[in-house]
């Protein structure tokens, strides 16, 4: 029985597409089977970060509505024979999905694949519950900004409410991931602490990715960081996370950034 | 104050920290409550609409949440012409 993870976050753009992507594929590295399936009906981007947007014929809403096969609609990927993607339906509308449906694909994928990562739209709403409806393990992607924190606090909630462990009177296994994490607007206390942002949350670290400009470029290139660039800081942290994710007890180093000369001389201190 | 003081710039990190925590607490608090704004709300309708007919439009209830004390505001727009039959009748 393979493990079902959610990456999520409520708010949008803090980079729950990109770290589904980099974790899936940096798992799969390993040699584990792993399904990345996009949620995001309607506003599908997994394709496009996993650079299989010219690939996709059939997608998760066709298969939950039987007009294709699950092996039809999954996507091998070109570089890693052990990652897969389900896309999400570009055009149809949220409500295609069905909790049965969802129930049901995520059955069969669990049964094949040693990890099945849900890429959860942004928001509160059904296609976000869903996402997280029959997840083991969650990922709750945060930004170290104010909005971003607290919009983590609210899904933190729904996982301990809405999805099925939570009603079975088990808890779904949460990590915080920080993502865009700048370690020299920290020192300068102008960004919050890694500190502040796990004691707001009280939830487990799973790894700080710095704000990296190599992110941007896999995107550009449609590869996952994990993949293409493996020696920057970004893959590195991704890679690492991923480790903690499969149960290695790794632990997290704070990016640390050296006070500048002009820093001492202004007095800019740190939170 | 020393004239390096002007150069000093307050750090907003602490600030972000104290307001979520604060916040957070609150929204923890009333999570998976019904909304105590909207119960005001239709309960103060329901007695008004007991001797005065006012329009919906004509209610606001609103809360403003403070670290220690709260400040709830209900301000009501009663229409003269509404008002003076039914206070008669009553």
């Amino acid at each position: 029985m393979g493990k079902v993870v959610v990456v999520t976050s409520g708010k949008g753009g803090v980079g729950k597409t990109t770290s589904t992507a980099a974790l899936g594929a940096a798992v799969a590295k390993t040699g584990k089977k792993v399904a990345l399936v996009d949620f995001d009906v309607g506003l599908r981007n997994l394709d496009l970060i996993m650079g299989a947007e010219r690939r996709v014929v059939f997608d998760l809403v066709n298969v939950i509505q039987g007009s294709a096969k699950l092996s039809q609609a999954l996507i091998r990927d070109k570089r890693l024979e052990t990652l897969y993607l389900l896309p999400a339906s570009q055009t149809r509308d949220k409500d295609a999905l069905t909790e049965e449906g969802v129930a049901e694909v995520i059955a069969r994928l669990r049964s094949v694949f040693d990890y099945v990562f849900c890429d959860s739209p942004a928001g509160i709403e059904r296609g976000a519950q869903l996402a997280m409806r029959f997840a083991d393990e969650a990922v709750i992607v945060t930004n170290p900004e104010v909005s971003s924190v607290r919009d983590s606090d609210r899904i933190i909630g729904l996982l301990d409410a809405r999805t099925m462990k939570a009603e079975q009177g088990e808890l779904v296994q949460k990590h915080v991931l920080v993502t865009r994490y700048d370690a020299a607007r920290a020192a300068r206390g102008e960004m919050l602490s890694i500190d502040d942002v796990l004691e707001i949350l009280s939830t487990p670290l799973l790894g700080i990715i710095p704000e990296s400009q190599d992110v941007l470029r896999a995107s550009n290139l449609g590869s996952p960081v994990t993949l293409s660039e493996p020696l920057n800081g970004a893959a590195k942290a991704y890679l690492e996370a991923a480790r903690r994710l499969e149960g290695e007890d790794l632990p997290v180093v704070v990016p640390f950034e050296r006070k500048g000369f002009l820093d001492r001389l202004l007095g800019r201190r740190a939170a | 104050m020393s004239i390096l003081d002007l150069f000093k710039r307050r750090t907003s990190a602490p600030v972000a920290r104290e307001r979520l925590q604060l916040l957070l607490a609150y929204e923890r608090q009333s999570r998976g409550q019904p909304d105590l704004v909207s119960i005001l709300r239709e309960e103060i309708m329901a007695v008004i609409a007991k001797h005065v007919q006012i329009d919906q439009d004509y209610l606001q209830v609103s809360m403003d949440r403070g670290a220690t004390m709260s400040t709830l505001e209900i301000d009501i727009q009663i229409p003269n012409k509404g008002a003076a039959p039914l206070a008669m009748a009553g």
